[in-house]
């Protein structure tokens, strides 16, 4: 299956990537390779099969949290990674809504 | 073509807060408020190699609403991600559900214009808030990003489109709300947002089949905001299609300044949210017997309220109706009663002095029930106190009223303000005595028939009492003196 | 230039380190002293590390030696040297998972498993090179530096836990912990030449390691033996309140039945696992192993695993699917690389993961959102998915009949560096026997088990969920009955 670069253009945007035109053209050639490989998977008849949504058997889960709260990091540990900030607020530029 | 000729077809859904201590996936505390990023840790931040643990409360608090509203509770219900970019949501991902939701079905009775109306829902979800983008932060524009809020559990309760006019849509969401107070799920704050709604909009001609496009309304923040923004919608699609126009689905911001409905600027991309079943869950599990201990551990609802109410204490339908929006103001209702002998008698002084006096002052002060100082025992001693004619009418307002922001025993306020009503006939009689003695040109004139002066000598004799006077008393005694007797 | 003669602490076992710490034939701090300075003699040419933490290690070392001295030692890894993965969250410590994105970062906490490490007194040493957010199977997606297989040096370690096993087979520390999503684990072991261990999916809580695929991923431990990875294991294994996906069974104890032989045990032979593109030297040792274990008093049974072929179209969507999605957190609001100079913030996203990615985690989110995305989800995801459970239901058929599943990890031994770099499928081809398991959720490992031209091949095992005691009895069976892989002797020589 060829994957046109409108294709690539439209996913590259949902993933919020920008791509170089070379990269655009190379994965367009890329992913149809791997999309050919991938179609041998229609080769089955899965239609009465359910899908393994999760790894774990449902037993084998824990129960869940209690409602107690715990400690929260301090605003300087929360924003050390951050590239920019203002007081103790992660920085953007302006969000227009 | 009026708007008459239109029928409106509304559906609702509504986000509402969950009251749990902590986040639904990490342990942070839910407080409203604060410093930004005080209430944040790796996980509500979304950093990397951090997962979410889901609150057992959350669950319970879901299962609870549902049966509530007569849903059927998913055995297994699924997580899942909703995919999409945005500065307050810290994972590029919100955890939701999408297929397997909790709660399906069910549906809620409203009242409208006498009429009672069943509405339906399709579905009950959990899922987690977004943070909070705050604007103009520095100098140069840039915008703050505070992720206090993110994580805070939520309810997605979403109706079918079976509502059909603004007034109907407010009833529901009243009727709503009510019942998320009951269940003590939701404190049904609609101007901070901890209950907000969302409408869905369409119009379509009478008697036609097919429900028109339809828009979607944010940003209503109170019932009256709700009302004008259907209205308005309502009237703007209709002329639209008067015109010959298309009518765009898209989302509108109401705009309560305006009291209008706005296109958002539609995003560049038509919303593809890639939907798949969040992996760091596992199923949601609910047995059957968890299901049947919160059955049993449901509470009366407002409408079996409102409808005992009105059959066992013979209350108007209007006054049950307004006890039992919130449950706080029922259960001290109930209490009062009981503590006043439980009949329809005690029930109407009651309702009366809640949804008069202590509305009044909750209003007022903005406290919700359960921070009043005020306790059913109180308000059961001033009304014995009433009854018995120890403080006048004037005089229990007083006392409710201290009483509402002090707490103070209500007796001792009638002390304290000289507030006990003169109720010894012999006392009063003396008074009554010397006011006809010192005007007796006013007796004269009354007695003659000339004019009623009966009020001027009530004042006189309660003046000299300083207000304190029982009134039937006071209006017996000279009534027997003046009447020639 | 010569190397400084290797001490001959590093040619000790983690368990014979440990062994000797008991004893006091040596303390914490020789280990450490001698794991720093083969660091520093051969790294540079491995290319393992990506951190050192020299000097943590030497305050680890101190507070292990006082421990003992006061004979208060906690087990068997108290003053061991290892090293981690660079997945991992390790608190005051720069995380970068092979990534640009996140250079500079410096997690505020440490992830379960090293917490548990670190409770169980081991002393760390760094953080060990790897494919940029473990995407790859030859550590040349790092950002920073490639890898290289310390048996030869013109070759890859395999990934994406490349650094985990190049730093043991360079004999740089007793012990690592490394990823398996798709065979990261078990692939660089049979490259080279070391014990890897894929556990159960749930067994090893995710907490605190930077994610990649989250029903996949599964952290796990590697060592020069099969006693070092299971000693690793029991450390780390078991429960964690903070990832619900971890399993709440009880942990068995690894170390007790591991001499138990393989006496009576079945092997399953799976015949797709045989089918052709095997390379020779390769098929040799791995038929080599399977003859061992019939000297060993098991038996071998022939098995089918039908769908094994389908795996790897499956794995690919759903792990780059699930990818996509844990990905999209790296936006530079919060933390990590933020591309200097953007107007909006539209820009600020499409910049900062346009520098910050390399070639492969594009390669992978283009794919995820691309089989996620309206109208594609139900033929690729959902079909995946479904596909998922035919595989898992291959094996569960299979161990009605055999206790484990043996076979090759790869198809061939390490390949060299820059071989497979043009052509993502054929990297991806890699994994082909590897990926069941994970799909599956079943332990697996990997186990030296000969050379085929002088470079290390591993045989994998696979077995029933949570019985990682059976597969690591059974590996110690093999080790015994082969002995281990032995040292690569290229590094002295250079
Ligand atoms: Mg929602
Ligand atoms: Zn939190």
């Amino acid at each position: 299956m060829a994957l046109s670069l409108d294709e690539v253009r439209r996913v590259a945007r949902l993933a919020h990537l920008r791509l170089s035109p070379e990269e655009e053209v190379a994965l367009a050639g890329q992913l149809s390779a791997i999309l050919d490989h991938v179609a041998q998977l229609g080769e089955l008849d899965v239609s009465q099969v359910e899908p393994m949504t999760h790894a774990l058997a449902a037993g084998d889960a824990a129960p869940l949290r209690p409602d107690e709260p715990w400690p929260c990091l301090t605003p300087e540990q929360a924003l050390a990674n951050a590239p920019a900030r203002q007081g103790t607020c992660f920085k953007v530029p302006r969000i227009i809504e | 073509m009026p708007v008459s000729d239109f029928q409106a077809v509304l559906g609702l859904e509504v986000h509402a807060q969950l009251l749990t201590r902590t986040k639904i996936f990490c342990g942070c505390p839910t407080t409203f408020g604060g410093e930004p990023n005080t209430h944040v840790c790796p996980v509500c931040l979304g950093m990397p190699g951090v997962l979410p643990v889901l609150s057992g409360q959350v669950v319970e608090f879901a299962v609870l609403t549902g049966l509530a509203l007569g849903c059927t509770i998913r055995e297994k219900s699924v997580f899942a991600r909703k995919n999409y970019f945005y500065p307050d949501l810290p994972k590029g991902y919100q955890i939701s559900q999408y297929e397997a939701p909790i709660c399906e079905g069910g549906g809620l009775t409203i009242t409208v214009d006498g009429r009672e109306k069943h509405v339906r829902l399709t579905r009950i979800h959990m899922e987690e808030d977004a943070g909070k983008n705050l604007h103009d932060v520095s100098a140069d524009g840039s915008s703050g990003v505070d992720l206090n809020r993110a994580g805070v559990p939520l309810l997605e309760i979403v109706s079918e489109p079976d509502l059909r006019s603004a007034d109907e849509a407010v009833e529901y969401l009243k009727a709503l709300r009510s019942i998320l107070l009951t269940l003590g799920v939701n404190d049904g704050n609609l101007e901070e947002g901890s209950f907000r709604c969302d409408a869905n909009v369409s119009v379509m001609r009478k008697g036609a089949t097919r429900y028109g496009t339809r828009a979607e309304i944010k940003n209503m923040n109170s019932f009256r905001h709700l009302r004008q923004a259907v209205e308005f919608e309502v009237r703007r699609q209709v002329e639209l299609v008067e015109a010959g126009q298309p009518v765009v689905q898209e989302t509108r911001l109401f705009d309560p300044d305006r009291g209008e409905t706005r296109s958002m600027r539609s995003k560049e991309d038509a919303h593809d949210y890639r939907y798949f079943p969040e992996p760091d869950l596992p199923p949601v599990l609910v047995p059957a017997a968890q299901v049947a201990r919160l059955r049993a551990a449901l509470p009366e609802l407002p409408r079996a309220r409102a409808a005992r109410y009105v059959a066992a204490l013979g209350l108007p339908p209007g006054d049950a109706a307004i006890l039992v929006a919130d449950r706080a103001t029922a259960d001290f209702f109930d209490a009062t009663v009981t503590l006043r002998g439980g009949g329809p008698e005690a029930a109407r002084k009651a309702a009366n002095w809640l949804n008069g006096e202590v509305a009044r002052l909750v209003n007022e002060t903005g406290l919700a029930a359960g921070a009043w100082r005020l306790t059913p025992a109180h308000l059961a001693r001033v009304l014995e106190l009433l009854d018995g004619g120890a403080i006048s009418g004037a005089g229990a307002k007083a006392v409710v009223e201290e009483v509402f922001r002090s707490g103070a025993d209500p007796a001792a306020v009638v002390q304290a303000r000289g507030l006990a009503q003169v109720s010894d006939a012999g006392a009063i009689e003396a008074v009554v005595d010397r006011v006809l003695a010192a005007a007796p040109a006013e007796v004269e004139r009354h007695r003659s028939g000339k004019k009623d002066l009966t009020g001027f000598f009530v004042g006189q004799v309660m003046k000299a009492l300083k207000g304190q006077g029982n009134p039937a008393v006071v209006n017996a005694l000279l009534k027997q003196k003046l009447g020639g007797g | 230039m010569t190397a400084p003669a290797p001490s001959p602490l590093l040619r000790l076992s983690l368990r014979a380190a440990s062994e000797g710490l008991a004893a006091g034939r040596h303390s914490a701090r020789d280990l450490t002293e001698a794991c720093l300075a083969r660091i520093e003699a051969t790294d540079g040419r491995v290319g393992a590390f990506l951190h050192v933490t020299a000097e943590a290690a030497r305050a680890a070392a101190a507070a292990s030696a006082a421990r003992r001295a006061a004979g208060r030692a906690l087990g068997p890894l108290d003053g061991v040297p290892l090293a981690l993965k660079d997945l991992f969250l390790t608190q005051g410590v720069p995380t970068t998972a092979g990534s640009r994105l996140l250079e500079g970062f410096v997690p505020p906490v440490d992830g379960t498993a090293v917490a548990r490490l670190k409770r169980a007194g081991a002393v760390l040493l760094g953080k060990l090179n790897l494919d940029e957010f473990a995407m790859g199977s030859s550590n040349e997606n790092s950002a920073f530096k490639p890898c290289r297989n310390p048996w030869d040096l013109t070759r890859t370690p395999g990934g994406s836990s490349g650094g985990s096993a190049a730093a043991l087979a360079a004999r740089q520390c007793y012990g690592t912990l490394g990823t398996d999503t798709g065979g990261s684990i078990r692939l660089p072991a049979s490259f080279c030449g070391v014990v890897g261990v894929k556990p159960s999916y749930g067994r090893v809580s995710r907490s605190g390691v930077v994610a990649f695929a989250s029903s996949l991923d599964q952290p796990g431990p590697l060592g020069r033996e099969v006693w070092d990875a299971a000693a690793l294991l029991q450390a780390i294994a078991g429960h964690d309140p903070a990832d619900q996906t971890s399993s709440s069974r009880p942990v068995d104890d690894y170390l007790a039945g591991l001499e138990g032989g393989a006496r009576g045990l079945r092997v399953g032979v799976p015949a797709e696992w045989f089918q052709g593109g095997l390379e020779p030297g390769v098929e040799a040792a791995v038929r080599g192993a399977l003859s061992a274990y019939q000297r060993l008093g098991a038996t071998l049974v022939e098995i089918s695993l039908p769908h094994s072929r389908y795996g790897i179209g499956a794995y690919y969507l759903i792990a780059t699917a699930e990818a996509s999605s844990n990905l999209a957190r790296y936006d530079g609001v919060r933390f990590g690389r933020r591309a200097a100079g953007v107007k909006g913030l539209k820009e600020l996203y499409l910049e900062s993961r346009a520098q910050g990615f390399g070639a492969e985690p594009k390669r992978r989110i283009m794919l995820g959102t691309y089989a996620l995305s309206a109208g594609y989800y139900d033929a690729y995801y959902l079909r995946a998915q479904k596909v998922r459970t035919l595989i898992r239901r291959d094996f569960d058929a299979a161990f009605q009949r055999c206790d484990v599943v043996a076979g090759p990890v790869a198809p061939g031994p390490a390949f060299r560096l820059g071989e497979r770099t043009g052509d993502p499928l054929q990297m991806y081809l890699a994994d082909i026997f590897t990926i069941t398991c994970n799909l599956a959720a079943l332990p697996g490992l990997s186990v030296p088990c000969g050379l085929s031209a002088g470079l290390p091949v591993g045989l994998q095992l696979v077995g029933r969920p949570f019985d990682e005691a059976g597969l690591l009895t059974a590996a110690r069976a093999l080790e015994r009955e082969l002995g281990p892989a032995g040292a690569p002797a290229g590094l002295e020589a250079a």
